[in-house]
């Protein structure tokens, strides 16, 4: 009896799976096809990694994309985190509308949030460019006149990166939420009587009840940012792409089965990574098990 | 807790005395000896340029261009290029009116250019800086888009027209008609752009494809939308065209000749046609925006894009037919000294086609922001 | 103490006033003026036209987030009942997917779900067609799969059920076992145990997920366009051919996207409040 649902519930974890890995599996094939389309099959070859270790602007925006990601994720989760926390310890009424507020960037159209980021940056950058071609501040530092000119801002990887930070967050606190309100406020409290500091027994208490929420809230913010192009059209200015803009862009005509080998090459070295410290784990796991034995 | 405010204020205590010289001063011009910068370097005034890195930021379409061409100019001139690219004349039209670009090269399409023009994007040329203009066939300089050719060079041209699988319809297609009847319903994809969608319509009606007549317009945007109802097109798309008729999965669909050339290297059995009511003919045209930084890197740039080496290659790459006289003579003589093997005379017209076809066509100009309107109007009234 | 906690959230919220909060009232000033910044209603009072791609978004958007959650939920559940191993591999398996472009990915499904497509040629493979043929005499060659809005709520399914999984999931795990052990011994059954402990402690789960899921589908365009076929227009789409169509009026997309989210705002303020309430019938 138990076996057969064990069985049951396996063979439906493997269909959703299917359904999840089809596309991908396709897209790895044609990433070995010796055509450049995605539909027709023309024999295989390695032609489209070869041209894509030449391809200076697709392996950039891949670096960008990666530094870009990286980056945002790190920030909007511990960010994110302890805006949890600290909303979860409002009252109820003042969490709702700050909730409320947080969810306004997944609620809205990428394009609009891209847009109006776009516009805001270009406005406040416009007025401190405009001070800064003007003003600058002299400093008599132990005597020596220093000068100092402010510099010139302009929408970059920077704005990106805010944008990134931006729209990541949300998707860390709706993660780390529901466990803060599974969470057992009476720890906190133990903590505390048993001399814990506050920090300490966020560290000590809370950090280790809400882990599996922070884990999954980056592993979405990281994918977000992976996946995201509008926002990132709007906000990056014109020196940095990321390979989501780059595929976009070729839309118009065709994109190139490049991306598909760069697309393929991405999702291995995750996957052997994945398996990489999944079986590390589980030795250690078991070493652990044997010497608790 | 008091030891934090006691540190706090010390630090903030030697900070002020330190820094007592501190203050924000209006810049006149030039400054005086006696301040060191600083970076270290001798003070300049407001604005200044540092004289390293020379660049150029260019935007174009993806896919639009043979990469190593960047190389090459790269290592010619020591100027590094930013080169990002867009998915439409409308989304770069939106990144320069949102100030979300500090483009210096934009390379847009004809339409889209005149409307640039209209309200003062642009910055005439100086075509001292670019010898490579003269290589540039007549018949596409002083083009509507910019009569006296003060603000562009053309980068490639080609039409838009029908592509259809042979094995999929009865008799050669000829004309824009198939669009709209049932004889092929539900195996028909519609472009998803109003302007060529209801362009369309407007050839097969008779009109000008730049009329600005709302009757005209509502009668070519019915007959869309009636063989929308009737069931003729089997969806709209632009990109996915590529693996719709590569795959085999529509007989009948609209986009431009140089991508056609791209999908027949798919699928041997596509047709492509300009229908005897004409088509349009398009030039995308490269342009130095107003407000650019790097005018001169710039119009390097575009000289060496026009140049026929450049333009050779570049058509043999993106399959579009350059508007260099030379190149687009040379080229199928270049290309049997690349490839071995004669370049298909049918091919070399579809991709740059013969005058006595570009006749027949039409370009698209610019239309006025009412008519812009109505055109979109219509679409959204298509898809409720 | 709770007051001092509450300040680690000071710095996201003055975040959030400068990069939620500002971008949103640039937005409001444009979806009240005209394109030269005169005050207007115009925008607003045309929205009527559009009725029904509002309803059409919020009706796909509800159904692709039912499937999610009646695939997720299932899947959240049993992967939590997996060992630890497996657990972290699943995670990140489900996510995975996601980390190849979303572009990649739909023409991959396009390439699937075509007339001609993979699972036409599998059908016809083990001669489904030849049956179905046979037995109601009809003559059909494939089954009209893309280009329809089934492939639409597809797609949505497809890119968002990983936000539903993720987390209920992270929500079961955490799951106090004792709990689950003593209403075994007041003698429930596992559908009971599962009916009135699991499923009400795993609500805050569910809502995000529903959250994360729903949302992004009513504003998707993407999706609509290539799996869609462009046959039926969605919101997004609509938004997206203000500020990127020929007719170029951030005004009105400003517009539109303002009234979106004030319904999707009110859709999870009464999806909340029935949440809210849940909790507290927990706590009792």
């Amino acid at each position: 009896m138990r076996k057969s649902r064990r069985i049951g519930s396996r063979f439906f974890m493997g269909l959703v799976f299917l359904f999840l890995y089809a596309p991908i599996l396709l897209m790895i094939v044609f990433s070995f096809n010796a055509g450049n389309s995605n539909v027709v099959w023309q024999g295989f070859s390695l032609r489209w990694y070869e041209e894509l270790f030449q391809d200076r602007t697709i392996l950039q925006s891949l670096y960008t994309t990666l530094l870009v990601s990286v980056l945002a994720t790190a920030v909007a989760t511990v960010a994110g985190t302890f805006a949890a926390v600290g909303f979860y310890s409002m009252r109820r009424r003042t969490r709702s509308v700050l909730m409320n507020v947080n969810n306004i960037p997944m609620m809205n159209a990428d394009i609009v949030t891209g847009v109006s980021l776009c516009l805001l940056f270009v406005a406040v950058f416009g007025l401190w460019n405009e001070f800064a071609a003007n003003y600058r501040i002299t400093l008599n530092l132990f005597g020596s006149l220093y000068r100092i000119t402010f510099p010139e801002l302009s929408l970059g990887f920077g704005t990106m990166l805010i944008a990134h930070i931006t729209f990541n967050i949300p998707y860390v606190i709706l993660s780390v939420g529901p466990k803060l309100r599974q969470m057992d406020n009476n720890l906190v409290d133990a903590a505390r009587d048993l001399g814990c500091t506050w920090m300490g027994a966020f560290f000590k208490v809370i950090l280790p009840e809400i882990k599996p929420g922070i884990v999954s809230g980056a592993l979405i913010a990281f994918t977000m940012s992976v996946d995201d192009f509008v926002i990132s059209y709007f906000t990056a200015g014109s020196s940095v792409s990321t390979l989501a803009m780059e595929i976009y862009s070729m839309a118009r005509r065709r994109v190139s089965p490049e991306i598909n080998a760069v697309s393929t090459l991405l999702f291995v070295v995750v996957l052997v990574l994945l398996v990489v410290v999944n079986l590390r784990e589980a030795r250690a796991e078991k070493a652990a098990a044997r010497r608790g034995a | 807790m008091k030891k934090v405010l006691a540190l706090t204020l010390a630090l903030a205590m030697v900070m002020t005395l330190a820094l007592s010289g501190c203050s924000v001063e209006k810049v006149d011009g030039s400054g005086d000896g006696s301040f060191v910068s600083a970076d270290g370097s001798t003070p300049s005034g407001s604005g200044a340029q540092t004289t390293g890195n020379r660049v150029v930021n260019v935007c174009s379409w993806g896919e639009y261009l043979d990469m190593s061409l960047i190389e090459e100019f790269e290592a010619q001139t020591g100027i590094t290029v930013n080169y990002k690219t867009t998915d439409s004349n409308e989304t770069l039209y939106s990144l320069l009116e949102n100030g979300g670009s500090d483009f210096d090269v934009v390379v847009p399409s004809d339409y889209m250019i005149s409307q640039l023009i209209e309200e003062d994007w642009l910055q005439p040329l100086d075509y001292s800086k670019i010898p490579n203009f003269e290589k540039i066939a007549d018949r596409f300089k002083n083009l509507s888009y910019d009569p006296e050719n003060l603000y562009t060079v053309p980068y490639t041209w080609g039409t838009l027209g029908i592509i259809y699988n042979t094995t999929m319809v009865d008799e050669p297609i000829t004309s824009w008609e198939t669009m709209f009847s049932d004889a092929y319903a539900g195996n028909v994809i519609l472009i998803d752009n109003p302007r060529d969608a209801i362009g369309m319509a407007l050839y097969y009606l008779g009109y000008s494809v730049n009329t600005t007549d709302e009757a005209q317009i509502r009668e070519a945007a019915a007959l869309v939308s009636d063989a929308w109802s009737s069931g003729v097109y089997q969806g709209k798309t632009m990109d996915g065209i590529f693996q719709i008729m590569e795959g085999g999965n529509a007989a009948i669909g609209t986009y431009y000749a140089g991508d056609y050339l791209t999908m027949l290297e798919n699928n041997p059995d596509l047709a492509y046609v300009i229908p005897e009511e004409g088509s349009n003919w398009f030039v995308d045209a490269m342009c130095i925006l107003k407000d650019a930084k790097n005018v001169d890197e710039a119009h390097e740039w575009i000289n060496f894009i026009a140049s026929t080496d450049a333009n050779l290659r570049n058509m043999d790459y993106i399959w579009y037919a350059s508007p260099n006289e030379e190149a687009l003579e040379m080229y199928p003589a270049w290309y049997e000294e690349q490839y071995g093997e004669p370049l298909d005379p049918e091919l070399y017209e579809i991709m740059a086609a013969p005058q006595e076809v570009l006749d027949r066509c039409e370009a698209y100009l610019v239309l006025p922001q009412e008519i812009r309107t109505l055109y979109n109007d219509l679409w959204i009234e298509l898809g409720t | 103490m709770k007051n001092r906690r509450s300040l680690l959230a000071v710095p996201y919220v003055g975040w959030m006033a400068l990069f939620v909060i500002a971008p949103i009232l640039i937005m409001v000033v444009y979806s009240f003026t005209t394109a030269a910044f005169d005050p207007t209603l115009a925008n607003y009072t045309g929205m009527g036209t559009y009725t029904s791609i509002f309803l059409r978004s919020f009706q796909l958007a509800l159904i692709a987030t039912a499937i999610c959650l009646l695939v997720g939920y299932p899947l959240a559940y049993v992967m939590a009942k997996e060992g630890p191993g497996f657990q972290r591999t699943a995670t990140v398996l489900i996510m995975l997917p996601m980390w190849v472009n979303f572009l990649l990915r739909t023409y991959a499904w396009m390439a699937i779900l075509e007339n001609n497509g993979l699972l036409n040629q599998l059908f016809d493979l083990i001669g489904l067609f030849d049956l179905i043929n046979g037995l109601f005499g009809t003559d059909i060659e494939f089954f009209r799969m893309i280009r329809t809005q089934g492939a639409v709520v597809l797609g949505m399914v497809y890119n968002y059920l990983p936000f539903m999984v993720l987390p209920i999931y992270s929500v079961i795990i955490k799951l106090d076992h004792s709990l689950l052990e003593a209403a075994r011994d007041l003698g429930a059954d596992t559908a009971g145990v599962f009916r009135r402990v699991i499923l009400p402690l795993s609500l805050p789960g569910v809502l995000s997920g529903v959250t994360m899921v729903f949302v992004p589908s009513v504003s998707t365009f993407a999706i609509s366009q290539l799996l869609g076929g462009g046959t039926h227009m969605l919101l997004g789409n609509l938004i997206e051919l203000q500020f990127l169509g020929g007719a170029y009026n951030p005004h009105l997309g400003s517009a539109i996207a303002m009234v979106m989210m004030v319904i999707v705002i009110i859709c999870m303020w009464i999806m909340n409040r029935f949440g809210e309430g849940e909790e507290q019938a927990v706590v009792l």
